[in-house]
């Protein structure tokens, strides 16, 4: 049975056990069922879990080891000149290997013996099945096929006699359990505990999984091309993968210019959102009716739930033709993919992070100090500037570099917007690119893996997610650390 | 008297060499300007703020509305057995190969009353029919191979520059030169509309046909299909973990280390970028784990860890706004910590659940970068049939036709932003009334 059978059919045995179960107790309780310790139901769901949980356990672990054990005995009794070559060459043969298997299953005996002496005649009898092969199979690759086969069919035969031993064995122990005095639900409630507590694990085996695979990609690449080439070069330049003819497949990595580029764009975004943000977030807080800001308070937090494709969009049919027209008055050329285009937009974006954050920092400031403030005789406006932003200082600085690392690892916009010429300029009118940028551009399209041109990806993510995690990280620090003072 | 003249701050002020503050009045008409201007900067914000919010909806709005309407041209078609089917043996082959662009060509120049001969009149009347005219006659023709020797009046796609024309995007000022239709061509377009037989029609293939290179027949439904799948692999996915995980951290964990981690953890995700999510899903499901790329799956698994902070974080605020006299009463009658948790607070805080679900969903429609990542930017012809069939998404969509160069598909591309900005907003209104209809002040 396949594996997505198995785990049905289990499914099916875990509802029958819960209703025995459930009759078993009551069985027992003999319509006394406060004689029981547990209701009938956890005793349903006890021997439910007895039956199912076990073999669906090993199942998986199963489907998860299963596949490498074979290929690995498989991989061995290939040709030695197969073994002796390249990781891509292994693994193609592999794949012919596998599809060949795919079709033999439903070979008959004489197919069989035709196919092995003659590979031509192999490739027909499979195209004949539905399986196109990329070379005529030799009688080698039949035989590999032929062992994958077995040793599959073997694996899911003793998969569904360990599942079905399981289960059996499962339910008779909790079976012959089941009994007035068994605990049943508090041995429930634990398995539904350690479900939970396996749900919260998700987020820590995502953290792993992002830090993994970017990081093993990355090594992948640095074996390649020096980490210090990566960190200081200034020439952007990775050529294309397939070049090789052409020569010089050597191309530049170097980050400079793109980091340049990101904190560039970054900054014009953060002149833009920081006075805006800030003087709404204090207008709300301290002179708006409470009517006039529970109106703008979620007008203005629209901002930053618009999807980022549609301020990218945005910024390329509006923005960026009306700051070339504005130049063009001024005598000033925009290009209309630059820093400035991508910044104001991208500082649109941010206003609600810098506002919201700031608008509950300035609401947290005690009265106290305003009213003591007022007491000497200063207007609300010189409260706010001399007493109550100085207070709200570092809460402020917090919510800043959190919209600094949404606007860091912002990629929709500067997609559209920024450009994709890697340039080190310090005129905000021409066109930069961002590390975002260039690793959507070395992975979308035809990728050829194991190459330093898609691999470089990985190590551009990597610095985005250490530049982004260390600016949370210390704002979260900031923002907590300021908030504990006044409590 | 003494007392006041002991108090050195008394005694400062009433010292008459020293200008006070509140005697000055030029002093404090200055304080009470700087006061005013103050709060108009604050106005002033807000007021830039919310303007962006006008500016943004208004320009996409004005730039899209416009591709809901597809102008159409109703044309008299013959069928021509002799072109269609010379065999006559109505082979499934021949209908499906037959040149059914001439045969809409030939329509179009008998309304327009042109002679077949004239090359030059010829291809300039050919460029106001859509170059995919034909695969809706193919379409007509293989379902009621009836259809063949008869004429049929049908409304025929009209081209891209003849729709922009129609839609007012060619200024007729301009010297002929200068815009993409001639002179002929908008003489002739007046003509049909003053016939009544040139029309802006409601476009229903914005939203049922799908990748096509001319922007006059492309559409969004494999883009809308993809999100949704991808919608629903996700509520499948994170509702039940996210839910478990803010339950375990709210009701059940122990103070100690490994659930300081996991809270840690959830704060970071929720903060890192989104395409390293999707870098993510690269090397995992697509890479180890074989999954195919392009495929709405991938997508769905991909978002579904990019939400599950989100409805992590809410539900645990809503589990959290439930007061303890309502779990210190189920566990008084007698009730375990697991029942408690299951028949009391989870009921009381499902509605807070689903506002926190349904914010998640928001955040995962409209996310683009890590989908850019598992190669669902793809030009995807065929209705993807399950999950694991390559497809695209709606704000992958939006990507790919604000990349292409063609004029026509900027229309394309705010019409489908538009789709996708009421999805969303419909999305909104649902958790608002819910929240403010369900969600208890306790």
């Amino acid at each position: 049975m396949s594996l997505s059978t198995l785990l049905l059919s289990l499914l099916g045995l875990a509802v029958a056990a819960f209703f025995v179960g459930f009759a078993r107790a009551r069985l027992l309780a003999h319509g006394e069922e406060r004689s029981l310790h547990s209701r009938p139901g956890y005793h349903g769901g006890y021997l439910a879990l007895w039956t199912s949980l076990p073999a669906v356990i090993v199942l998986l672990i199963w489907a998860a080891v299963e596949p490498r054990l074979i290929d690995g005995q498989v991989q061995a009794t290939l040709p030695a000149q197969v073994l002796q070559g390249s990781e891509a060459q292994i693994g193609l043969t592999m794949s012919v290997v596998r599809s060949v298997a795919s079709g033999i299953k439903t070979f008959s005996r004489e197919e069989l013996q035709a196919a092995k002496a003659n590979p031509q005649e192999a490739q027909r009898l499979l195209s004949q099945k539905g399986i196109v092969v990329a070379s005529a199979p030799d009688a080698a690759i039949i035989q590999s096929a032929q062992l994958l086969d077995n040793l599959k069919r073997k694996s899911r035969l003793a998969q569904t006699f360990v599942a079905a031993l399981l289960a059996i064995s499962g339910f008779a122990f909790a079976f012959f359990r089941i009994s007035l005095n068994l605990r049943a639900r508090n041995r429930v409630e634990r398995v539904i505990v350690g479900a939970l507590m396996a749900a919260s694990s998700v987020a820590i085996l995502t953290t792993v999984g992002i830090v993994l695979s970017v990081l093993f990609e990355s090594l992948d690449f640095f074996k390649r091309v020096s980490v210090i080439d990566f960190l200081t070069g200034t020439v952007w330049d990775p050529r294309f993968a397939d070049a090789g003819a052409a020569g010089n497949t050597e191309g530049q990595f170097g980050l400079v210019p793109l980091m340049w580029g990101t904190l560039y764009i970054s900054f014009v975004a953060l002149l833009v959102a920081v006075p805006i943000g800030l003087l709404a977030a204090i207008y709300m807080s301290e002179y708006a009716h409470p009517k006039v800001r529970a109106t703008v308070k979620p007008l203005l937090e629209m901002l930053a739930g618009i999807p980022t494709i549609v301020y990218g969009f945005f910024a390329v049919i509006t923005v960026g033709p009306f700051l070339n027209f504005v130049g063009s008055k001024a005598g000033l050329v925009i290009q209309p993919t630059s820093v400035l285009t991508a910044g104001v937009v991208m500082g649109i974006m941010i206003i609600p992070f810098v506002s919201s954050l700031s608008d509950d920092i300035i609401s947290a400031v005690p009265r106290s100090l305003r009213e003591g403030s007022y007491g000497l005789g200063a207007t609300q406006s010189e409260t706010i500037k001399r007493v109550v932003l100085p207070a709200a200082l570092p809460g402020i600085v917090g919510a800043i570099l959190l919209a600094a690392s949404r606007a860091i690892g912002e990629t929709m916009i500067v997609v559209l917007a920024a450009g994709i010429a890697a340039n080190l300029t310090l005129n905000p009118f021409e066109s930069v690119t961002t590390i975002t940028v260039k690793i959507v551009s070395q992975l979308t399209g035809d990728l050829e893996f194991n190459t330093p041109q898609t691999l470089v990806a990985f190590a551009l993510g990597l610095t985005l997610f250490i530049l982004t995690l260390g600016l949370n990280v210390y704002a979260l620090y900031i923002v907590r650390k300021y908030r504990e003072q006044y409590e | 008297m003494s007392v006041v003249a002991d108090d050195p701050i008394m005694t400062d002020i009433a010292a008459p060499d020293v200008p006070s503050r509140f005697d000055n009045p030029a002093l404090m008409r200055g304080r009470r300007r700087a006061e005013i201007r103050f709060q108009l900067y604050g106005l002033a914000a807000i007021a830039i703020g919310l303007a962006f919010l006008v500016i943004l909806f208004t320009s996409i709005i004005r730039n899209g509305w416009t591709a809901f309407f597809q102008s159409s041209i109703e044309l008299p078609i013959t069928f021509d057995a002799q072109e269609i089917d010379p065999d006559g043996n109505r082979s499934p082959k021949a209908l499906a190969e037959a040149n059914y662009q001439k045969i809409a060509y030939a329509a179009l120049y008998k309304v327009l009353g042109i002679d077949p001969a004239n090359r030059s009149q010829r291809t300039a009347a050919n460029a106001l029919l859509s170059r995919e005219a034909d695969s809706q006659l193919r379409e007509m023709v293989t379902a009621h191979p009836s259809l063949i020797g008869q004429t049929k009046t049908v409304w025929v796609l009209a081209s891209g520059n003849a729709d922009a024309f129609m839609k007012g995007k060619i200024d007729r000022a301009l010297p002929q030169e200068n815009r993409q239709i001639s002179d002929q061509q908008t003489a002739w377009i007046d003509k049909l509309t003053g016939d009544g037989i040139m029309k802006k029609l409601f476009n229903a293939g914005l939203f049922t046909n799908t990748a096509s290179s001319q922007p006059e027949t492309a559409g969004l439904a494999v883009a809308l299909l993809g999100s949704f799948y991808i919608m629903l692999i996700v509520v499948v996915l994170s509702v039940p973990l996210g839910v478990a995980a803010a339950i375990y951290l709210e009701e059940f964990a122990p103070k100690n280390r490994f659930t300081d981690l996991i809270e840690v953890n959830i704060n970071n995700l929720a903060a890192v970028p989104s395409i390293v999510f999707g870098l993510l899903g690269l090397a995992v499901f697509i890479n180890f784990a074989g999954l195919p790329r392009s495929a709405s799956l991938v997508g769905g698994l991909v978002l579904t860890l990019r939400t599950l902070p989100t409805v992590i974080i809410a539900t645990r605020a809503a589990i959290g706004a439930v007061p303890p006299s309502i779990r210190e009463a189920a566990l008084g009658v007698g009730a375990s910590r697991v029942q408690t948790v299951f028949h009391h607070v989870l009921p009381l805080s499902l509605p807070g659940i689903i506002t926190g679900t349904i914010l998640g969903l928001i955040q995962a429609l409209g996310e683009t970068a890590p989908l850019l990542m598992i190669g669902m930017v793809a030009f995807v012809v065929d209705i993807p049939k399950s999950p694991l069939d390559p497809a695209t998404a709606l704000p992958v969509q939006i990507y790919m036709w604000a990349t292409e160069a063609e004029r026509g598909f900027v229309e394309k591309t705010a019409g489908a932003t538009i789709v996708l900005l009421v999805i969303l907003a419909v999305m909104n209104i649902i958790a608002m009334v819910l929240r403010n209809r369900y969600e208890r002040k306790w």
